[in-house]
């Protein structure tokens, strides 16, 4: 967690919004390090430390945490699904087997609302790019700092833990969606496709530059959108977690009494102790109450006083908007995992139709 | 300098405005579409809740934008 001024705050943002990039340093290059400045007499290949080497690296870097958690997240998915799978039998389905039998009814639905031609691939399509998008975004609720900070102290530096959130990975599935795109339409038009980009809308051969072009821009508006839409909106999401998260920090240590004992025994450094019997302690109050030792009236004096003496109020406020925006959150990224997947139905469903 | 935030501001107004109006023709027809047909009820809404999130995308990713512009970059440029 951070302090409270904004250098600080600044610098945890940073660190959440870096991925962790394997690349190729060039030679020459200097590198800042605990042991001083080295110089780098060859190219190599490297952990980068921070943004500014992860920019030094240029085209021949990697996201490792992007691709470990997207591709882990993809094997869950196959691994529950065929488990699902090989267990099916007639009788009366069990829990988790009801489960997966809902979405993929549910998948089967869309896919025969809005597709209309003939293709074995559209609905396996749909079903991976709907629920391996939803568990990329579902990594989004997890709390910010929780497995950052796990792996901090296991010696990773820097970890972004919701692949939805980079960009080249919510890229790449549009890229991939988009081949798919032109070759259905190569497959099934073949020359009809030339024919749809050149003679639409203005169906006369001097317009075929000024059709070209405005199908060209149709055509590559769609990949670029839906890339552009599922990073943004859960880019978006995770930056008002982490400043939500922000909250907490402030909070800590700036009771009454308890911010005084921190300053003198922690100096200025930001020190989660007390706050972290306080909050034991309002637990245990809690606790009481439900068991019906202590009165409801009591309990909210009690608990306020405690807040006022240890601080906390932050946090507490912070916990809220945390849970709040983690509720809301759920619509938007079960949304953006549907709207991805009918999107990617419909584009495909153009491309199997004959007249535009 | 200020600008930058003047630019968020701007951006999460207008981001919000143009949302909301569209929001608001969306919601108000799928009441009257749903008055008209209430066995068309489930459908429409499936659809409405497709274009809520289109309509949606837009102001979230200014949103985000924003929220980099306001606490990234106008400190590190000195606000």
């Amino acid at each position: 967690m951070s302090g409270e001024n904004p250098a600080s705050t600044t610098e945890y943002i940073q660190h959440h919004l870096q991925n962790l990039v394997y690349g190729k340093l060039p030679g020459g290059f200097e590198r800042h390090t605990e042991n001083g400045t080295e110089v780098l007499a060859a190219d190599t290949w490297t952990m980068a430390h921070g943004a500014t080497e992860a920019a030094a690296m240029g085209f021949w870097a990697i996201h490792v945490d992007s691709m470990a958690w997207s591709i882990g997240l993809g094997i869950i998915f196959c691994w529950m699904f065929r488990r699902a799978a090989v267990r099916a039998t007639t009788g009366v389905p069990s829990g988790f087997l009801n489960f997966v039998e809902l979405i993929i009814e549910f998948i089967d639905s869309t896919v025969k609302d809005s597709f209309h031609g003939k293709n074995k691939m559209v609905a396996p399509l749909a079903l991976t790019i709907f629920v391996w998008i939803f568990l990329m975004n579902l990594m989004d609720l997890l709390p910010v700092d929780l497995i950052p900070k796990v792996l901090m102290l296991a010696g990773v530096e820097y970890q972004k833990i919701v692949p939805s959130t980079d960009p080249n990975i919510t890229m790449g599935m549009a890229l991939g969606v988009f081949v798919l795109m032109l070759y259905y339409n190569i497959k099934i038009k073949g020359f009809g496709f030339v024919k749809e980009l050149t003679m639409h809308p203005f169906n006369h051969w001097a317009f075929i530059p000024i059709n070209l072009f405005m199908e060209l821009v149709g055509l590559l508006a769609k990949p670029f959108s839906l890339g552009l839409r599922l990073f943004g909106n859960m880019y978006a999401g995770e930056m008002i977690f982490i400043l939500i998260a922000m909250m907490f920090a402030a909070g800590a240590g700036t009771g009454l009494v308890a911010g005084g004992l921190n300053a003198q025994l922690f100096g200025d450094g930001t020190n989660g102790i007390f706050w972290l019997v306080i909050f034991i302690m309002v637990c245990g109050v809690c606790w009481m109450n439900l068991r019906g030792k202590i009165s409801t009236g009591r309990t909210v004096l009690v608990t306020l006083g405690l807040l006022t003496v240890g601080g906390g109020v932050f946090a507490l406020g912070g916990g809220l908007m945390q849970w709040g925006w983690a509720i809301f959150h759920i619509l938007v990224i079960t949304l953006q995992a549907f709207i991805f997947m009918v999107l990617t139905i419909v584009y495909l469903s153009m491309a199997h139709e004959e007249d535009h | 300098m200020e600008l930058v935030i003047m630019a968020a501001a701007i951006m999460l107004g207008l981001g919000a405005l143009g949302a909301a109006i569209g929001m608001g023709l969306l919601g108000g027809k799928l009441i009257e579409g749903t008055a008209r047909q209430p066995e068309l009820g489930p459908m429409l809404q499936g659809k409405m809740f497709l274009l809520a999130g289109l309509i949606d995308a837009v102001p979230i990713i200014g949103v985000g934008i924003a929220m980099y512009l306001i606490f990234v970059v106008a400190p590190s440029v000195g606000v």
